[in-house]
């Protein structure tokens, strides 16, 4: 593995097998000594251009336990404020000696233009890039549910008989996105559930069953149900009346958690807003994977910068 | 050249069968005794092994495997290297007698590793060394405790360790450049 841009990328038996690395990984956060020295000399950089905690946070932990050294770079504050360009900071980077690149940028493909470039050799790692994909999310909530599901089994199973429904503002999620392909190429059935105008044009043709109505969803039953966030930094149209009309039909409430039985999971990719899309019964319930999804996120980015940088660097093909 | 067995399977047997009397005999029995393997055929001689350290004294001894992969001091060399499970006993290995158990003694390099590994998951009292073969050519200061069988040969030839629950057959070959 080169890059990380896309889980559209993955096939099956790469996604297996970082799921597979993500467990050993793991095993490493319950031990005395929580580092490995796989990664050693080798140098992370964070390029963030958009805010983010847990991801940003994630990745340093994730790099810092394999024994990298991390550069964290956020726009803020930095000289992409004085106007300077993707190519000079990514330029800057590489003369700095960067063997990976983390980036979220708010433009899709940001990251695709660095990998394809030329002007860093560095390995990228898509940390999300507008609305287009967040693979190691997508990643992280497979691991989640497949320990869930499987528990110590877990390893070099697939998703394959799982229904996950996927509820809350399709269009604007590169999480949704990024689930919808992997999942679907780990076996799963993904249903999406949205107000129509939360629904991306060119919808019907993703491999995905789509729904308006979470009432509906709830008493159909899902093994996974994943909530997304209302993303107001991106509500630059009137999608639905008001935050409370949304709540009271797409939000995932008490009574619907109730509903839904003690065996389906509920996923949040987090940050929450609490008592819009989900409430906090539902979010602080055991069936509620919130936290595990945090700690396996280190997991998982352990195993793909594992991937990305130890051995030989491949070939461009 | 082509291949030649050097031990069939009543061979390995009968080696098994001496490295479990001499662990039993140098631990003075099975107290804190713990057996972990390494990846792949090791983790299935130290569950050999300690089967047969069970009927000789009637009591079990807890096996593991310690999966080395991420310690390896020549991972940027090679093409990425997906590791195997580590499975430590419940009890783990702090103050415990740690015996080690690969099939081929080559280089010292994967020891070394080994003993890497072993010290971010605890703080054994004793690690000892049991391998199946041991072929020469030593790279670092590391000599096995327990030995199948010592296996002469130049640095061109393949040592080739094939067992039953792995591999269907069972034998050791010697020979092929490889």
């Amino acid at each position: 593995m080169r890059h990380l841009l896309s889980t559209r990328d993955l096939s099956r038996d790469q996604a297996v097998a970082i799921l597979d690395v993500a467990e050993d990984m793991a095993d490493v956060a319950t031990r005395e000594v929580k580092k490995l020295p796989a990664l050693r000399g080798k140098t992370v950089v964070n390029l963030f251009f958009e805010d983010s905690t847990r991801t940003r946070i994630s990745f340093e932990a994730a790099a810092k336990r394999l024994s990298a050294d991390v550069i964290n770079f956020s726009a803020k504050g930095s000289s992409v404020s004085k106007g300077e360009s993707l190519k000079d900071t990514a330029q800057t980077l590489a003369a700095m000696g960067a063997d990976a690149v983390v980036v979220r940028h708010p433009s899709s493909g940001a990251p695709s233009v660095l990998a394809q470039s030329g002007w860093i050799d560095a390995g990228i790692v898509n940390a999300g890039d507008g609305t287009h994909e967040h693979p190691t999310q997508a990643l992280l909530d497979a691991f989640t549910i497949r320990r869930r599901l499987h528990r110590s089994a877990a390893r070099g199973r697939d998703l394959s008989g799982t229904t996950v429904t996927i509820v809350g503002d399709i269009l604007h999620s590169r999480v949704a996105r990024s689930n919808v392909w992997l999942l679907t190429t780990l076996g799963a059935t993904v249903r999406l559930v949205a107000p129509p105008t939360l629904l991306p044009v060119g919808i019907s043709r993703w491999p995905v069953q789509i729904g308006y109505d979470l009432d509906e969803a709830v008493s159909a039953g899902s093994d996974v149900v994943m909530m997304l966030r209302i993303q107001a930094e991106r509500m630059h149209a009137a999608f639905f009346p008001n935050a409370r009309e949304y709540s009271r039909r797409w939000g995932l409430d008490d009574a619907r958690l109730a509903r839904l039985g003690a065996s389906t999971i509920v996923m949040h990719p987090g940050p929450m807003n609490r008592g819009l899309e989900i409430s906090s019964g539902a979010a602080d319930s055991t069936q509620s994977t919130v936290r595990e999804q945090v700690s396996n996120g280190v997991s998982v980015r352990m195993a793909v910068l594992y991937l990305l940088l130890s051995g030989e660097r491949e070939e461009l093909s | 050249m082509p291949a030649r067995t050097v031990l069939q399977q009543a061979d390995i047997s009968r080696a098994l069968t001496r490295m479990a009397h001499e662990i039993l005999e140098s631990n003075r029995g099975t107290d804190g005794l713990i057996l972990l393997g390494i990846p792949t055929r090791g983790v299935v001689l130290a569950r050999r092994i300690a089967h047969l350290i069970t009927q000789f004294s009637g009591e079990s001894v807890p096996t593991g495997a310690l999966d080395v992969t991420l310690y390896r001091d020549d991972l940027r060399r090679n093409p990425t290297r997906v590791p195997s499970p580590t499975q430590v006993p419940s009890g783990g290995i702090d103050g415990k007698t740690v015996v080690l158990v690969d099939d081929v003694l080559y280089s010292g390099r994967t020891i070394r590793a080994a003993l890497d590994a072993l010290g971010d998951i605890g703080r054994p009292r004793v690690v000892r060394l049991a391998v199946l073969v041991d072929r020469g050519h030593r790279e670092l200061p590391i000599r096995p405790d327990f030995v199948g069988k010592n296996l002469p040969s130049s640095q061109e030839e393949r040592i080739n360790v094939r067992l039953t629950d792995i591999d269907g057959e069972e034998f050791i070959s010697i020979g092929g450049t490889s």
